[in-house]
């Protein structure tokens, strides 16, 4: 199959998908069916896109020219080809655990969530294959509004104002601050498209070249850079499949993913590094990740430590970008990718831990490994990986961070590199400790009787949700052993540069 | 052939002579198909206009065979057949939806009265556009006003009486207005027709005479094409209108009113006098940018949905001057395309209220908790309708903002940029809450189920939602056209 259509494709299988989901809504199996089938399609068709990819094969699919000169065009690059490698990987994953989980947790609105999961997919696609800003402005207010219904999934007034939170943030800094860029951009340029070598090289000055980048990265909220972090925390109101896979992967990668294709293929790193107008957002960065982690310490809630953590490693990848090296651009793709297995796991562990024993707090999971000692190992691997200890994926991208900033002698960005990992074992392993080693809380101190009867007999989650995790588990620790797939896409994203 | 060579005239001669025809119907259903008819019948004839004119450049036609200066001239240019194709759209695609929510909320000895009334306006706004005439546009600017005026009278809700009489003291103060701004002139340069005018006034361009004209005539447009200060009567307007009326008159008579005013100040009195003399734009900017501002905040706090979209209306076209007063041919490019992207956003949502409406009597934020569910395809119109007016890629809004923020930074102004933004931001918010209540909000306990409107609103309403789409990404006819058009007006002496 030629390029154009397989691209095409990716796109359409999962709004396919969606239009089908809805109409075999009053059949949970076959609609659940459906969106696993869905998913299972559009990874292998992405996976079809790889030697086109390795051959450099630039074909652009355009679809349509809204406004002279600006199209609505596609392209496959390595870095793009990573991301919906990921995320149409996890896609499928999540897919399994959501079964699980809405079905033990009894939600509401299946069909619907299924529907907008399946349309975020396709809006990630789409970003993640964009040929130009405007391609990927467009798409990305797709998964914004997409994911909204997600966010306020239960309905209540909390999740509705979470959602106004996550929308407000989300919509006001991509209007005010990413259009007006790209605007300005197309000014100076008189084009939108992603180059090797950037757009921008020679066009601009210092100090308009520092401006626009400022809008970018603050305008792409979704790498939840301080201080346009808190969409994130309030989006942690939805059911837990959505704060797995569009929390920790898809949104937010999609965030620090166009942070740093517009930094490679709109600014140019070459351009930046020579420029020095990019110099403070290594520093911007480096307070996002203490700061969020410090939060993270902090939070007794499991799930809104889970956020401040994203937060925190999000910012890891914009701080490697930011070195504007080749090997710490590697860096930034290999925590993409090793980032998204840690903390979908991370994730999982904790739905299942709320759909087994109904606990959401760190305080309330005292002895919990003996009655979930899968879902607990899981989640220590997870935390492994996120503090970056072998054999998990997160050493090998700290590794290409620590080069970089050794190559560079940025000693802020080591500092920060090596504070952030203490405190990054200073949040995970007391939980990793107390669901092992220390005793259950004593069932007297519960409110009721009923509560208590359950919190003794619960044991782990149900099945999918297992399967789930050790799947992605097991991809945490592949990735560090067989690293070669990340690795050949990222040195060919910075050669290409 | 032969008919094809009078087709100018056609288009007013038609509804104006259909309108007493209307009268005679006092069946109101068959008012309304003959009324349909008609209005289809004039879109033909537009959208052949429109060709003609994209084929041949302007098209003249003389009244009665009397010679342009003497008689009276039609004339069309690209903008002008551009906005004819505006209000005779708008038009051909209300009616349908108009069958059976005029039925729902006029009485039934009232409904050919109505049409009647509705095919007067029509005459009015299509008059407007083509003529050449400055006296003959003050004529068709009265009857489309005087019929407005009484179409808006019909609304259940007894605050419409109000609401057109308010409307009925203003707007007279605003014709009247122009219609001094046209006598000064005329006692200046002894002609009415615009060409002839253009020609002469530079003349006499110095005299205080031609400047009081000026005014006139600028203060006179603004108060019928609601620019902030002169707003004031038409949130009520909009807002106890029937829903047809609210619909067609949010579409149409403001940008019928704002292509009155290009077409004096750029093609009458001339970009240099407009712009270098009296400096209009000092004025219209800062107007154009408080209309943004404070349509937008008055919406967010309303309850009636009607009455936010009605104020909504006032900030867009705030948007629309704005572009106008920039000064540049991205900037006027802008204003005009608005003119057409705004009249299918508000078009839609007018209708899609217009639905909300027929099934729970009144459209309030406070009424509407849970309604998605029984309405979906309604509600859907909102939302795409919505989507557009906040200006989010792939709807027709994004492509006025894309071109309102070039201009603007072209002029050299990233300050009215970023205020454009966090203007449309505003619109984001008072989108929302309908959105949210719509969707998010359990209905009322004792709540009844309510059914999907109709299919023949629903029709209608989608033609326009998905036209707010295709025109999102298919803009060669729009743009094309609104650039040509912005490019004759600039080059004009």
């Amino acid at each position: 199959m030629s390029i154009e259509l397989l691209m095409l494709l990716c796109l359409l299988i999962p709004l396919i998908g969606a239009v089908l989901i809805l109409y075999t809504g009053h059949w949970p199996n076959l609609r659940e069916a459906v969106s696993l089938t869905t998913a299972v399609l559009l990874f292998i068709t992405v996976t079809q896109l790889w030697s086109a990819v390795l051959a450099g094969d630039a074909t652009v699919l355009t679809l349509a020219e809204p406004v002279p000169g600006i199209t609505i065009a596609f392209a496959m690059e390595p870095l793009g080809l990573l991301f919906a490698l990921i995320a149409s990987f996890l896609w499928i994953i999540t897919t399994i655990y959501s079964i699980g989980y809405m079905r033990s947790n009894k939600e509401h609105n299946q069909t619907r969530f299924y529907v907008c999961f399946a349309i975020s997919l396709a809006a990630t696609i789409g970003i993640a294959f964009a040929a130009n800003l405007f391609t990927l402005f467009i798409f990305y207010e797709v998964l914004t509004l997409s994911t909204y219904p997600l966010v306020t999934h239960h309905g209540t007034d909390k999740a509705r104002h979470g959602g106004r939170i996550y929308l407000g943030i989300l919509i006001s800094t991509s209007i005010v601050f990413l259009l007006l860029a790209i605007i300005l951009t197309w000014h100076l340029t008189g084009t939108t498209d992603f180059r090797a070598g950037g757009i921008l090289a020679g066009k601009a000055d210092g100090v308009v070249t520092c401006v626009l980048l400022a809008l970018y990265v603050f305008g792409i909220g979704k790498a939840a850079l301080m201080p346009f972090h808190s969409w994130l925390p309030a989006a942690m109101v939805a059911p837990t499949p959505v704060s797995a896979l569009l929390h920790a992967v898809a949104v937010v990668k999609a965030g620090v993913f166009s942070v740093v294709k517009v930094i490679v293929y709109v600014f140019g790193i070459d351009n930046l590094a020579a420029l020095h107008s990019g110099d403070w957002l290594a520093y911007i960065a480096g307070f996002t990740i203490i700061v969020a982690s410090i939060i993270a310490l902090r939070s007794d809630n499991l799930k809104r430590r889970l956020a401040y953590s994203t937060v925190s490693q999000l910012s890891y990848v914009i701080l490697a970008t930011a070195l504007l090296l080749p090997v710490s651009v590697m860096a930034a793709t290999l925590h993409i990718a090793a980032h998204a297995f840690g903390k979908i796991t991370l994730f999982f562990a904790a739905g299942a831990i709320y759909t087994a024993a109904h606990k959401t707090e760190v305080s309330q999971l005292n002895g919990i490994g003996r009655q979930m000692p899968w879902t607990m190992t899981a989640f220590a691997i997870g935390a492994l990986s996120m503090i970056g200890i072998p054999p998990t994926a997160g050493f090998l991208s700290k590794w290409y961070l620590l080069l970089g900033t050794l190559e560079t002698g940025h000693l802020f960005a080591l500092a920060v590199i090596i504070v952030s990992t203490l405190l990054n074992a200073a949040y995970f392993m007391p939980i990793v400790y107390a669901a092992f080693f220390k005793a259950p809380a004593a069932p007297a101190e519960g409110p009721d009787t009923y509560r208590d009867a359950h919190h003794d007999a619960h044991g782990e989650a149900p099945w999918p949700m297992l399967l789930a995790m050790s799947v992605t588990v097991f991809g945490s620790l592949a990735l560090f052993f067989y690293a070669e797939l990340p690795l050949t896409l990222a040195r060919q994203l910075v050669g290409g540069s | 052939m032969q008919l094809g060579q009078h087709l100018p005239v056609l288009q007013v001669v038609i509804p104006l002579l259909s309108a007493p025809l209307c009268l005679l119907l006092r069946n109101g259903r068959l008012a309304w198909m003959f009324t349909l008819a008609v209005s289809w019948l004039v879109l033909v004839g537009a959208v052949w206009l429109l060709l003609q004119v994209l084929a041949h450049g302007t098209v003249s036609y003389a009244l009665g065979a009397w010679p342009a200066p003497w008689g009276i001239e039609y004339h069309l240019d690209h903008i002008s057949a551009f906005v004819l194709l505006i209000v005779s759209g708008i038009s051909a695609v209300v009616l349908p939806f108009a069958g059976k929510s005029v039925a729902r909320e006029i009485p039934a000895d009232r409904v050919s009265l109505f049409y009647t009334l509705y095919l007067l306006c029509l005459t009015g706004l299509l008059g407007i556009v083509i003529t050449g005439d400055a006296f003959n546009l003050f004529v068709f600017l009265e009857i489309s006003s005087l019929s407005s005026y009484a179409l808006i009278s019909q609304g259940r809700d007894r605050r419409a009486l109000t609401a057109s009489f308010h409307y009925l003291i203003l707007g007279t103060i605003g014709a009247t207005f122009i219609l001094i701004g046209v006598g000064l002139l005329y006692m200046m340069t002894g002609t009415l027709n615009m060409q002839d005018l253009a020609a002469r006034l530079p003349a006499v361009t110095g005299t205080r005479t031609v400047r009081t004209a000026f005014a006139f005539l600028i203060v006179g447009i603004s108060l019928k094409l609601a620019l902030f200060p002169l707003h004031l009567w038409l949130p009520n307007a909009y807002t106890y209108a029937p829903s047809v009326v609210t619909a067609f008159l949010a579409s149409t008579a403001t940008k019928v009113a704002v292509y009155v005013l290009l077409r004096f100040l750029f093609d009458i009195f001339g970009i240099a006098y407009v712009y270098n003399t009296m400096l209009i734009d000092n004025v219209l900017l800062p107007l154009a940018l408080i209309a943004i501002f404070s349509g937008s905040g008055m919406a967010i706090f309303q309850d009636n949905i009607k009455r936010m979209l009605a104020y909504s209306s006032v900030a867009q076209i705030g948007y629309i001057m704005l572009g106008i007063s920039l000064a540049n041919e991205v900037g006027l490019t802008a204003g005009i395309l608005h003119l057409f992207n705004h009249a299918l956003m508000k078009g839609a949502l007018f209708l899609a209220l217009g639905c909300v409406v027929y099934r729970m009597g009144v459209a309030r934020i406070g009424n509407i908790a849970g309604l998605a569910r029984s309405m979906p395809l309604t509600f859907a119109a909102i939302v795409v309708g919505g989507l557009s007016l906040i200006g989010v890629p792939l709807t027709v809004g994004f492509i006025s903002k894309w071109y309102l923020l070039l201009a603007a930074i072209e002029a050299g102004h990233v300050w009215i940029a970023v205020l454009v933004l966090l203007g449309s931001l505003l619109a984001v918010v008072y989108m929302w809450r309908v959105i949210e209540a719509a969707y998010f909000k359990p209905a009322p306990a004792g709540f009844e189920e309510v059914q999907e409107a109709p299919l023949s609103m629903l029709i209608p309403t989608w033609v326009l939602v998905i036209a707010n789409l295709y025109f999102g990404i298919h803009t060669e006819l729009t743009v094309g056209v609104a650039r040509q058009a912005a490019q004759i007006l600039m080059g004009a002496p």
